[in-house]
């Protein structure tokens, strides 16, 4: 248990949200039991998914730091079969999706070993590379480019992009190396990408109006967008300062990248189902969807937000074990 | 059912089948209210893979685990005595003789029988795996089953994503999300001609349900 080396912040945040969940859970109840003709079962489901959802995310932060990279991995393995079970595939490509499952455990390692290095070119490079040669050896080439492409580019979102929130958990100050500052910094990142999800969507609702990407995702409105980025951009300017290692105007920059990002995960993903014809990705969490359809957006927050906390500040990070 | 047998059986299903289903594979059941919760019944299945009986055994709850008799080849699980040990101690199998060579006995009387112990049988009359995530024409012996049980309920339950998962011919698990989609029982109408067209039927209708990607 590092629970003690948690920082106070840290434990006061996680406290909040736990009082928002009782909040959400005794209004959905409240409204149950005035409006019993109202159909509110898909809410009460969404809610009580989401105390299934934080209680695990909450015990995999403080358990252990490596429990904690385990954790991202098994999302990202979760992530991947649902994108693999979505698409079309090749029967005989089942060794290459094999392969290309392999990428996981060897990606959360990089991390686990501290190797930036390693983890930022494994998936975009090796991987790029590998992947097209053990599809190769079978030998089928009709439909080859249409497979390599799309298995990369799952294999990019749900693995690649996902790994980098496990990678700022290992993040150090070369002046404190021994204090990590990654616990904050992840919180931050997926609750205010999940805050914003929240908020573009309740936007949406109460202001309705002009749609913004109408053929993709009719639901989503211009309202929704704007007031979703406004809301996390504040959130984020209020909590980034007490929460993590983030000044006021950087925290302002970061909610600004993940409100924005999110946006556009969000609806990547949003074209994906489109294209496959199905309305969730799948049936992982109830009243949500599939794993999918909980981490879309983080797929492009978690890099964008990485990068951007990657060069705002000195990091040392290339490897206890290896090289320094 | 021995003891110790029983007791391999239970661990064998709580500590290996059932996270393996949920973890390296996930389900996704549909209609899973209509999974019966005592027996006779009779569920039939389409056949895509090896773990197609454990995955459905799967979904019972541990206690209904003695009452689980899925219909399997004798000629194959009879092999060699470890797999005839695992295949009728562990799992549980009702021997089915597909070379027909004895006649003293029907090949489907262990099922009759079953039926009549209140068991829950299991049976893809596919007969095999054939071409996996393919439906293949059923064999008649299920109509059989029906016209000399008429009141035990027959549930068709249509299975999807095996295939992919480890299909025949192939020793390389590869993780792949679960269809189970559960039908309405069927009711024999007292031919077998009507009730193997009516079987098919709903099976297409099952599978017209989802919603799946290509794989060829």
């Amino acid at each position: 248990m590092n629970l003690e080396i948690l920082s106070i912040e840290v434990r006061w945040f996680l406290a909040s949200i736990g009082a928002i969940l009782v909040l959400a859970t005794v209004i959905v109840q409240a409204l149950i039991r005035l409006k019993p003709q109202a159909d509110l079962g898909n809410l009460a489901r969404r809610v009580n998914s989401w105390w299934v959802m934080t209680g695990v995310f909450t015990f995999a932060m403080v358990l252990s730091r490596n429990i904690s990279i385990g954790f991202f991995a098994f999302i990202s393995f979760l992530a991947l079969k649902e994108f693999l079970s979505l698409i079309p595939t090749r029967r005989a490509d089942r060794r290459v999706l094999f392969w290309a499952y392999l990428a996981i455990p060897l990606q959360f390692l990089w991390i686990y070993m501290e190797w930036y290095g390693l983890f930022i070119i494994f998936i975009p490079v090796y991987m790029f590379l590998l992947l097209p040669l053990r599809m190769l050896v079978i030998g089928q080439t009709e439909g080859f480019i249409k497979a390599i492409g799309t298995i990369h580019w799952g294999l990019m979102l749900t693995v690649f992009c996902l790994s980098h929130t496990a990678f700022l958990l290992i993040l150090r100050s070369p002046d404190a190396p021994s204090e990590f500052p990654g616990v904050g910094l992840v919180l931050f990142l997926v609750v205010m990408t999940q805050l914003n999800d929240v908020c573009q969507f309740l936007w949406g609702k109460a202001l309705g109006g002009a749609k913004i990407l109408p053929k993709v995702s009719p639901g989503k409105t211009w309202a929704g967008f704007l007031g979703g980025v406004g809301t996390t951009t504040i959130a984020a300017w209020q909590i980034g300062p007490f929460l993590t290692v983030l000044d006021s105007g950087q925290s302002l920059l970061a909610g600004l990248i993940i409100s924005i990002g999110g946006f556009i995960g969000d609806v990547n993903l949003s074209a994906l189902k489109r294209d496959m014809h199905v309305k969730d990705s799948g049936s992982l969490l109830p009243g949500h969807g599939g794993i999918l359809d909980r981490i879309d957006s983080l797929t492009y927050t978690a890099p964008l937000f990485f990068h951007f906390v990657y060069w705002s500040f000195q990091w040392h990070t290339f490897g206890t074990g290896i090289g320094k | 059912m021995s003891p110790f047998n029983h007791f391999f059986r239970v661990l064998f299903f709580a500590l290996l089948v059932r996270p393996f289903v949920l973890v390296m594979l996930g389900l996704n059941v549909r209609n899973r209210a209509k999974l019966p919760t005592q027996g006779p019944v009779v569920l039939v299945a389409n056949h895509n893979s090896h773990l197609d009986a454990v995955t459905l055994m799967s979904l019972f709850p541990l206690r209904m685990l003695r009452k689980l008799r899925p219909v399997a080849a004798q000629d194959y699980f009879f092999r060699n005595p470890l797999l005839k040990w695992f295949a009728l101690r562990v799992i549980g199998i009702l021997p089915i003789d597909r070379r027909m060579k004895s006649k003293r006995t029907h090949p489907l009387s262990g099922i009759d029988n079953a039926l009549k112990r209140g068991e829950v049988v299991i049976i893809f009359p596919e007969g095999s795996r054939g071409n996996p995530e393919q439906l293949g024409r059923f064999k008649a012996g299920i109509a059989h089953i029906a016209k000399n049980n008429p009141q035990v309920p027959v549930i068709p339950v249509f299975m999807h994503g095996l295939g992919k998962a480890l299909p025949k011919g192939e020793g390389l698990l590869v993780p792949f999300f679960l269809d189970i989609f559960i039908g309405e029982p069927l009711p024999w109408k007292g031919e077998k001609k009507t009730f193997m067209e009516e079987l098919s039927t709903r099976m297409r209708r099952l599978a017209a349900e989802g919603e799946f990607p290509s794989w060829d």
